[in-house]
């Protein structure tokens, strides 16, 4: 057990030593990191002088290692665009996302685990079909499409809920949070749920389909023929089972979350590391473009790596190595 | 033996492969799914009408000539207050007509999505292919990198791709190319299924007798894959691909919402739909809905469809 | 012993399906006493198992009962409600499965398993179902039970896991048990025991005992009486010795010509042509008239006769040995 864990380690850090070697080829080819810098009025000994200052001199393995070793610390270069460190402006917009994802993601698993054993154990009800006949359509719907829709309803027609923004915001220490202001909390609905419908979607489709593999199994039609209650067939021996693979799968998914907030954030114009990234995107902020993938990168690996080592801590099987 | 009725033999199936595939058991699943009539059904319409825009489009929204900004926010099915003209479903700020932007945006929406699908379906059945065939080196590198681009998010890569190919185009040509590197983009980020479910047939079938039979006969490696692997392996591949449609269609919408697709002079329906946002508070409601209603009926009857084609063919759930 | 523990009086069920109305058991009758095995053999897809399964009441949709009736110790179980029929499943009639791998929750200790199935019918309380546990696993022969009742379904070979199995079916003291293929997914080596610790434990509690398979020679090794089922239809019943030393139905007496172990010694196994009708393109009259080399016309019309011979039935117009 402990070669797999160091073996998932070490292919985390490859992934991210790649995914740094992306970004930074994206640092030194695209574009020209001078040109980006100076303005037009530069004299040579400037350029020089820059070009020194960024290590353009040097071997490009060296500036590789130095670009990781400087992400490394946090310091992400200065934003062509806004001319601030990008790290800065990074912390200052974080709490924004965070917040919204994570009230998504509660969402999107509370409610995705709800309907999808309620749809798998009275599968054929009506009340099942009309949920799976909604679910397509939450799937099918682009996200921006669903954060559209309910802006036209909630804002513009019944003007309940803030089309735009976070509302107010109170500082804690260095976090900004809209948790404990009403316009905070109220303009918090409408993106959250058009960021969690996708997952939530998704999380149910996929509850209900592995309960209904997991119903069908020899197992379970034991525990029937022994007599055991419907709760006990259903939540004791059918749950466990289902969650096993589900969660592997919620686990990632909600690691996009934080990504697919790119749109919600442009709908809503939400104050986040989304909407910067897609203002970065057009007007070719690498040094922030990079940042972003740097940090989202980082989080998936990290997030990849706690699911699969919560699989262990779920499945008795893994535990034993080679047995059997 | 007494003489007693022997049993009637059955005719061997004599039948044409249209005949025989309309009464096979997939096509009797067909028939019989209101659901996949009609989505199929709305597929069809809404690609021959895209296919077709040129001649049903009542105007050419992008013909400079043709335009009347007088024409500008004309509502549905009502004239216009100053040339007296009517617009089924009205006009945008420039005086376009939404029916014909509609049509048009279709137009680029499905080619985007299509040849987007193609490109993912190109590159990862054949990497997939030779990742299952080959082994070894090709394999590891192939699987690794599909690996570490499962760990993001689609929309995301796709992103990346847009945003490094605009670094390296030409202010001039962005508009231009924006198309093409869509299609790139989209299709870059999604090979990675197709390549791991041929990969896994692939091993499969490896180790069958006719692909040994092939070998003893000295047909070379890619014959064998080209052509017996891969009839075999394509019927996942299919599924795959009405799905990953159906999500190209839709990462196509949201990228050029975002701005970073398609550009206002060759709008796809995400671009329209953009565009509308910015006038649904000054009450021109119908230039955001007529767009958006759109891509919900395309990007609902794909996904129906490739629903319904993954029940149908799911060996398991007969 | 008056009531029989199992009644089955013409129990037929249906499968409604797109090539029509399917019957998979078709009036089938017969009686299991107390303490009596009854085999039940035939090949794959008589009707063999659908029709355990319609006794204990686990047909999958769409198939149903759709007529006759079956009686346990005297009442009627096929027409009880589900909350009903839950209390009868486990508690009164016992099913073992034929594939000890998947019969058993691979998330959940044995013990866990046992202590639920204890506990919903005779509710015990956990430390008192857990002693009944430790006990009921050392009935099945498993050793060192008391340290093995918390171990995992995956830690047993196949042979312990279907004692288990037999041991989670029987813990609630049922009086019937339907055993379908019990020992068809183990080691030849294996079997034998199984089949031994079935016997054994059946006859010390009393228990009826259903015991469906297609292996002749578990048959004459422990059933006392045996039915023979052909497309559903129920061929031939009667103790073994008869059934299998002298059978009547030409069926069986072309399965005992198959049969390695009753064609004593002879050098070819004689094959009966032709294969078992699909249940969508049944013959009319006698299932079995198209194979039959004893057919006459009276076989294409009648189906159903039913010539009561010593302690058993035949279904056939012409049993064989008949004077």
């Amino acid at each position: 057990m402990i070669a797999y864990i160091l073996r998932r380690v070490f292919q985390s850090a490859i992934v991210l030593l790649i995914v740094g070697l992306v970004a930074f080829s994206m640092f030194r080819f695209v574009g020209d990191p001078i040109d980006n810098m100076l303005g037009q009025e530069r004299t040579m000994a400037d350029v020089e002088r820059l070009r020194v200052q960024l290590g353009l001199d040097q071997p490009f393995v060296v500036q590789y290692f130095k670009f990781l070793g400087n992400a490394a610390q946090g310091n992400f270069g200065v934003s062509y665009r806004q001319g601030r460190p990008v790290a800065t402006i990074i912390r200052e917009r974080a709490p924004a996302t965070l917040e919204l994802a994570a009230v998504s993601g509660a969402l999107a698993i509370i409610v995705g685990i709800g309907l999808g054993v309620f749809t798998a154990i009275r599968r054929h009800g009506i009340a099942s079909n009309l949920i799976m006949s909604l679910s397509l359509i939450g799937v099918s719907l682009p996200t921006f499409l669903i954060g559209i829709l309910l802006i036209y309803l909630f804002s513009v027609e019944l003007d309940l809920l803030p089309s735009f923004g976070r509302g107010e915001t109170v500082m804690i220490g260095d976090w900004s949070t809209g948790f404990l202001t009403e316009s905070g909390l109220k303009a918090l609905i409408l993106p959250s749920i058009t960021l969690g419908l996708y997952q939530m979607t998704l999380i149910m489709r996929l509850v209900r389909s592995e309960m209904l593999e997991v119903l069908r199994m020899d197992y379970i039609r034991f525990a029937r023929a022994r007599g055991l209650s419907e709760r006990l067939v259903n939540f004791r021996h059918a749950l466990k089972n289902t969650l096993v693979p589900v969660i592997t799968v919620t686990g990632l998914q909600l690691g996009s979350i934080i990504a697919f907030a790119i749109i919600t954030e442009t709908v809503f114009q939400w104050p986040g590391v989304g909407l910067l990234f897609i203002n970065a995107v057009q007007f070719v902020d690498i040094p922030v473009m990079a940042a972003y993938l740097m940090l989202i990168s980082v989080m998936f690996v990290a997030i990849n790596l706690i699911v699969d080592l919560l699989y262990f801590a779920i499945d008795p099987r893994l535990r034993i190595d080679g047995r059997h | 033996m007494s003489d007693f009725p022997q049993p009637a033999a059955v005719k061997p199936a004599e039948q044409g492969r249209l005949t025989r595939l309309w009464s096979s058991d997939f096509a009797w699943a067909f028939r019989h799914s209101p659901v996949a009539i009609c989505s199929m059904a709305v597929v069809m319409l809404l690609v021959l009408a895209a296919v077709f825009a040129p001649l049903i489009a009542p105007h050419d929204p992008f013909n400079p000539a043709t335009l009347n900004l007088m024409n500008g926010f004309t509502a549905p099915g009502t004239p216009n207050a100053f040339t007296g003209e009517q617009f089924w479903l009205g006009t945008d700020d420039q005086g376009r007509d939404v029916f014909s932007t509609i049509l048009y945006g279709l137009r680029i929406s499905l080619f985007v999505g299509f040849a987007a699908v193609l490109l993912a379906l190109v590159i990862g059945v054949t990497l997939g292919l030779i990742a299952g065939y080959v082994g070894g080196w090709p394999e590891t590198i192939i699987m690794r990198s599909a690996d570490v681009q499962l760990t993001f998010p689609s929309i995301l890569v796709a992103l990346l791709i847009f945003g490094v190919a605009k670094g390296f185009t030409p202010v001039e040509y962005r508009d231009q190319v924006a198309i093409w590197v869509l299609i790139v983009a989209i299709g870059l980020s999604d090979w990675v299924q197709f390549a791991r479910v041929v990969r896994g047939a692939t091993l499969v079938e490896k180790n069958k007798e006719y692909v040994q039979a092939a070998r003893l006969i000295g047909r070379t490696g890619p014959a064998i894959m080209l052509r017996h692997i891969l009839p075999n392996v394509l019927s996942p591949v299919l599924v795959i691909a009405t799905i990953s449609l159906a999500l190209a269609i839709i990462a196509e919408a949201t990228l050029s919402f975002l701005g970073v697709g398609a550009p206002p002079t060759q709008p796809s329906l995400g671009t329209l739909i953009r565009i509308g946002q910015g006038f649904l508070f000054s009450g021109e409601w119908w230039i955001l809905l007529f767009p958006a209603c759109t891509l919900l009926a395309l990007a609902l009857s794909v996904n129906l469809m490739g629903d319904w084609l993954r029940d149908a063919l799911n060996p398991r759930l007969k | 012993m008056n009531t029989p523990v199992l009644q089955l009086d013409a129990l037929s069920v249906e499968i409604p399906t797109r090539h029509g109305v399917l019957k998979p058991v078709d009036a089938v009758s017969w009686d299991i006493a107390k303490g009596e095995i009854l085999g039940v053999v035939g090949e794959s897809g008589a009707g063999k198992s659908m029709t355990g399964n319609a006794v204990i009441g686990l047909l999958d949709r769409p198939a149903r009962i759709s007529g006759g009736q079956v009686l346990l110790n005297g009442k009627r179980i096929d027409n009880l409600t589900p909350a009903e029929m839950r209390k009868v499943r486990g508690r009164q009639i016992g099913m073992v499965f034929q594939d000890p791998l998947t019969s058993l929750n691979p998330l959940l200790t044995i013990g866990d398993q046992l202590s639920e199935t204890i506990d919903a019918h005779l509710h015990l309380g956990r430390a008192a179902a857990r002693q009944r546990a430790i006990a009921a696993l050392d009935e099945v022969g498993i050793p060192a039970a008391k340290d093995r009742i918390d171990s995992y379904p995956f830690e047993f070979s196949g042979g312990m896991r279907q004692r288990v199995v037999i041991a989670l079916a029987l813990c609630a003291e049922p009086s019937l048990v339907i055993a379908d293929e019990p020992t068809t997914a183990l080691d030849v080596s294996v079997q034998a025991q199984i089949i031994a610790l079935l016997k054994r434990i059946c006859r010390d509690r009393g228990a009826a005992v259903m015991l469906v398979t297609h292996d002749m020679g578990v048959i004459a090794e422990t059933a006392d009486r045996v039915a023979v089922m052909y497309a559903g239809r129920l061929a031939e019943i009667g103790p073994v010795a008869q059934v299998l030393g002298a059978p009547r139905h030409p069926y069986t007496h072309g399965l005992m010509g198959a049969t390695p172990l009753a064609s004593k010694g002879r050098s070819r196994l004689a094959q009966i042509p032709g294969a078992m009708p699909r249940l969508a393109a049944l013959p009319k009259g006698c299932a079995f008239h198209p194979r039959c080399p004893k057919a006459q016309n009276r076989c294409t019309v009648d189906p159903r006769p039913t010539v009561a011979d010593g302690a058993g039935r035949v279904a056939c117009w012409f049993p064989m040995g008949a004077p």
